[in-house]
């Protein structure tokens, strides 16, 4: 059997009880740490809190090894990852693959950030569109998808949240340089619909007990110290009047 | 030198053993600046120790000479040009610097396969030829030939020469730029004996046909000084290029298109085709020398304004500007020290760190760089090295830094695994002569390992279904078909015709050319990418996100260009084909971490399905033995898998054409001086590359893939489709 579980957003307590109890019948239990990472606990941490060894995967070990879903065929391997289990899309293909070689496969979900996000802002989850994620810039990569998601959305008066690119080497970007490649790919796609006054929100370390709620104009972002990760940010599109005056409460002065 | 119409620049240019060195010492002497004694002791132009001691010349250096013509004084800047092959990436630098060229052909001999070579040469840079016939003293001496048959081998020679001028002279000059023995564009004579001979200087002389026959039957030696005397090779072949070759101010017009793409109407566009002392500074490099005391020394040609010392130039491409520490003309192995340099001459320059061979530098803020110089000569023949002794490490980095730099047709790599530097090169001659310098100039005892061949990969059909490449995440997929690139294509890319290695600048000029040369509209459209002789195209059509991984599709093509899956060896003549493409929609599952991999299986795999084949790089050898000797030098060519393309007679001498694989032609030199007891003269020529035979292929590809530290078999396609 091979459990998928999500650990939630935060702290090491913020796994289900289910989930819980499946890390602490498991036989084996992995550790997914790319993707996402919880910023709240070491691995040392969760081990002592699950009584249990806990096996890192890096991401080659994820993508390429693959030997644990074999492994899963007489044994119960518990596969970890930070928030909900199956908003990475790539845990996805996992249980498929597993499913397809007839191997018992189980969910159990945690907090994900897709709705911790709007509730922590006061804005109306339903009235989100489609989600983005902005990667660092690379040699011959300097994507402006994010950039057409978010027009897209806006179109229709939809809210974006954009997830934020975190590296294997420990860099998580933060909502200041989210927000520079966002004019940055502006300038790319000559247009200005998101401009130095735009309104721009940004959340860190959802679900800690001491989150970070911050909502003004982009340029205000650029010179922001948002504090330690966690980050991701959201371009509100159209603004219910109730939305509006929670939006508010986040404004500095 | 202020008037740049009083200056000619030129190289001269000659089949190996045609007497180019004999013929510069001689002009540098007769010029006047060395005294005749010291020219006739010293081979001026050949200062290096080692090419002296092979007699061949190396490094293109150079000279400045003073002539008087018609009252007025003139300045010729000469630019040697190495006579070898295996140098083939210096002459067509030395050509960039110069205006005119004299072809010396032999007499005796006739056109041989490198002076095609380097007519070639000189006419793509559009260099004016004239024609000296040189070793006329053996045709009457040694051959006895009479005065009719004498100009019936001239007439032989000087419609051989123009016919190669017509191939390949530029259009506009395909007819003014014919040699002509009546107006004086040749010339013939002796450069051993210091005498030649033109119609004008017949006419201006009143020496007669029949006067040359004269002094040169006698048996005196004093009457061949005599010829010398009054007929001297200098004043003869000086005369004739301030004649008939250009000065800059003519010649920077029409060959500053050629070899500038920036705007011709803008100042400095006008200061180069005026060779303008008053303008921007402009100068390319055309190579670096090592001197003992000044260190590295750019020596080039100066196209545009006034080069003074303490002047801070700008090197296109590289950050920082350079001073100019020293400004001097180059007389042989000397550097003559001057305060400035005007446009239109030859400038060696101290102090211009950043430069190497084929720099651009400017004062110019935006000047574009110059075109770079068409050199295709590519390595096929590598050496592993090591210090000797450990402390010399630092240093050997050092030096091999700077000799790649002084000759960019060495290459050095380091081995990541071993440590090991690779060093690669032209022949097993030009790589010896390289560790001799290190050695002896440098002061960096080394070891070397025995020379191994440089392979290329490729693919022998087209590859059929396309092969499905997928990221480690799975969520993107590419579609690769391969198969042979076409090979006029791939003969375009060789000549320079069509650019490689370098961002395509105008892809409607490209698709028009690639379409001449026989590829299909679509296909010539969906050009994105030319690395080395292999191309990448996208044949998808509307595929969303697709541009935005088009750079990160191109540097896996470029991996596997570097990288071929059968034996980590370069590929050649491989066109790659995308296909289709399924991406994910967020662009964070479809980074390089991603789509490089999965582009890089796909062509991998593709690549394998098209059946992969083993190229090896042939050498042309060119062999003249006594006829009762040509027996034993056929069955050592047929020894090295050889084969005989051509045997001709001429008198008692056996003129053998033969080519072989470079690997089978290792200690060539020391078999055929055996088994001829040193009765062979000859001379050999890379010659491209050509499939390893079939039966070979594995054996070699094993070996090579052991040297590496490689699994001994490749892959199959089936591991590059997980
Ligand atoms: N008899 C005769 N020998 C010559 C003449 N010019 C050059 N040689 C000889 O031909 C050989 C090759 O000449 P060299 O100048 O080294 O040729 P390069 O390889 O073209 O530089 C030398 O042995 C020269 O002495 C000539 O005009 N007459």
């Amino acid at each position: 059997m091979l459990t998928f579980v999500g650990l939630g957003l935060y702290g090491v307590k913020d796994i289900s009880v289910r989930g819980l109890e499946a890390v602490r019948s498991a036989d084996i239990v992995y550790l997914e740490s790319y993707t996402s990472r919880l910023m709240g606990s070491s691995i040392k941490e969760m081990e002592d809190f699950f009584r249990k060894k806990v096996h890192p995967l890096s991401r080659d070990d994820v993508e390429r090894g693959r030997e644990y879903i074999e492994e899963a065929r007489e044994r119960n391997v518990v596969f970890l990852t930070a928030g909900d289990p199956m908003v990475a899309t790539t845990h996805v293909d996992l249980r498929i693959e597993a499913m397809k070689k007839g191997i018992e496969t189980r969910v159990i979900h945690g907090q994900s950030i897709i709705a911790a996000a709007p509730g922590l802002l006061g804005l109306q989850a339903y009235k989100f569109g489609k989600t983005g994620s902005i990667p660092y810039p690379e040699e011959g990569f300097r994507p402006t998808t994010p950039y057409k998601v978010m027009l897209d959305n806006l179109k229709t008066g939809l809210h974006t949240l954009f997830l934020l690119d975190i590296k294997e080497e420990g860099r998580y970007m933060n909502p200041a340089e989210a927000v520079e490649l966002l004019l940055e790919m502006g300038k790319n796609l000559g247009d200005e619909t998101f401009n130095d006054e735009s309104l721009v929100c940004a959340i860190s370390r959802a679900g800690s007990d001491e989150p970070g709620i911050w909502c003004g104009r982009a340029k205000e972002a650029l010179r922001r110290d948002f504090g330690p990760p966690l980050h991701c940010i959201v371009v509100p599109g159209n603004l219910h009047f109730m939305e509006e005056e929670a939006l508010e409460m986040w404004m500095e002065e | 030198m202020r008037k740049p119409e009083k200056i000619r620049n030129i190289g001269i240019a000659a089949h190996i053993d045609h007497g180019k060195t004999t013929l510069s010492d001689n002009l540098i002497a007769g010029a006047g600046m060395m005294s005749e004694e010291m020219a006739g002791k010293q081979l001026v132009l050949d200062f290096d120790e080692q090419e002296q001691a092979r007699g061949i010349t190396i490094n293109a250096a150079n000279a400045s000479m003073v002539h008087e013509f018609k009252g007025d004084t003139y300045l010729i800047n000469l630019i040697d040009t190495p006579g070898h092959v295996d140098f083939g990436g210096d002459v067509t630098r030395a050509m960039r610097a110069v205006d005119g060229a004299i072809v010396v052909v032999c007499g005796v001999e006739g056109i041989m396969p490198q002076t095609e070579t380097v007519i070639r040469q000189a006419l793509k840079e559009r260099v004016k030829p004239v024609l000296f016939i040189n070793k006329v003293d053996r045709l009457i001496n040694e051959l006895k030939v009479t005065p009719e048959e004498m100009q019936q081998r001239f007439v032989k020679i000087v419609t051989n020469v123009n016919r190669l001028i017509a191939r390949y002279a530029p259009e506009e000059h395909k007819k003014d730029w014919q040699v002509k023995i009546e107006d004086g564009t040749v010339a013939f004579g002796s450069a051993y004996h210091n005498w030649a001979i033109s119609v004008p200087f017949m006419k201006k002389t009143g020496i007669t046909f029949k006067d040359i026959y004269e002094y040169n039957s006698k048996e005196e030696k004093s009457a061949i000084r005599e010829l010398a005397k009054k007929s001297p090779i200098h004043e003869v072949l000086l005369d004739m290029v301030i004649e008939h070759l250009p000065s800059p101010i003519v010649a920077q017009k029409y060959r500053i298109p050629n070899i500038w793409r920036g705007d011709l109407e803008s100042p400095i566009g006008k200061a180069m085709t005026h060779a303008d002392p008053d303008g921007p500074v402009a100068m390319m490099v055309t190579k670096i020398i090592l001197d003992p005391h000044a260190g590295e020394v750019a020596v080039g040609r100066l196209f545009s304004g006034t080069i003074k010392k303490g002047m801070e130039l700008r090197i296109v491409g590289m950050p920082k500007k350079n001073r100019v520490q020293q400004v001097s003309f180059s007389v042989g192995a000397d550097r003559v020290q001057v305060e400035e340099i005007v446009a239109g001459n030859i400038v060696s320059l101290v102090g211009m760190k950043d430069a190497i061979a084929g720099s651009t530098l400017t004062s110019d803020e935006d000047m574009e760089a110059f075109e770079e110089m068409k050199h295709y000569s590519e390595p096929v023949v590598t050496v592993a090295l090591e210090a000797k002794h450990m402390k010399d490490l630092p240093k050997l980095v050092e030096v091999l830094r700077a000799v790649s730099k002084a000759d960019p047709s060495i290459q050095v790599q380091i081995n990541q695994e071993t440590g090991e530097h690779l060093m690669s090169g032209m022949g097993e001659l030009h790589l010896e002569i390289t560790i001799y310098r290190i050695e002896h100039e440098h002061g960096v005892e080394v070891k070397a390992s025995p020379p191994i061949v440089v392979y290329r990969e490729s693919v022998e059909r087209n590859s059929g279904a396309p092969f499905e490449g997928k990221s480690p995440n799975k969520h993107n997929r590419f579609y690769i078909v391969v198969e042979p690139l076409e090979e006029a294509v791939v003969d375009a890319i060789h000549e320079g015709d069509i650019p490689s290695d370098e961002k395509i600048k105008n892809p409607k000029e490209l698709a028009k050319k690639l379409e001449e040369l026989g590829m299909s509209r679509e296909e010539a459209k969906g050009v994105k990418a030319i690395r080395g002789q292999n191309m990448f195209l996208d044949m998808t059509k509307g595929i969303q996100y697709l541009h935005e991984t088009m750079e990160l599709c191109i540097q896996a093509f470029e991996e596997v260009v570097n990288r071929g899956p059968l034996a980590n060896e370069k590929l050649m003549g491989v066109k790659v084909k995308l296909m289709d493409a399924k991406l994910h929609e967020d662009s964070i599952h479809r980074g390089p971490a991603q789509v490089i991999p999965a582009v890089r299986n796909g062509i991998y795999g593709a690549i394998c399905n098209g059946n992969r084949i083993l190229l090896e790089p042939m050498q042309k050898a060119f062999i003249d033995v006594p006829q009762e000797l040509m027996g034993t030098v056929t069955r050592e060519m047929q020894q090295r898998r050889g084969t005989i393309l051509d045997i001709q007679q001429d008198g008692a001498t056996s003129k053998i054409i033969a080519k072989a694989p470079v690997a089978e032609m290792f200690g060539f030199a020391g078999a055929i001086r055996s088994v001829t007891g040193g009765r062979a003269l000859w001379s050999t020529e890379n010659s491209g590359f050509e499939r390893v035979p079939r039966e070979l292929q594995d054996k070699i590809v094993r070996e090579i893939r052991t040297r590496k530290g490689l699994k001994p078999e490749p892959y199959d396609a089936a591991y590059y489709s997980e």
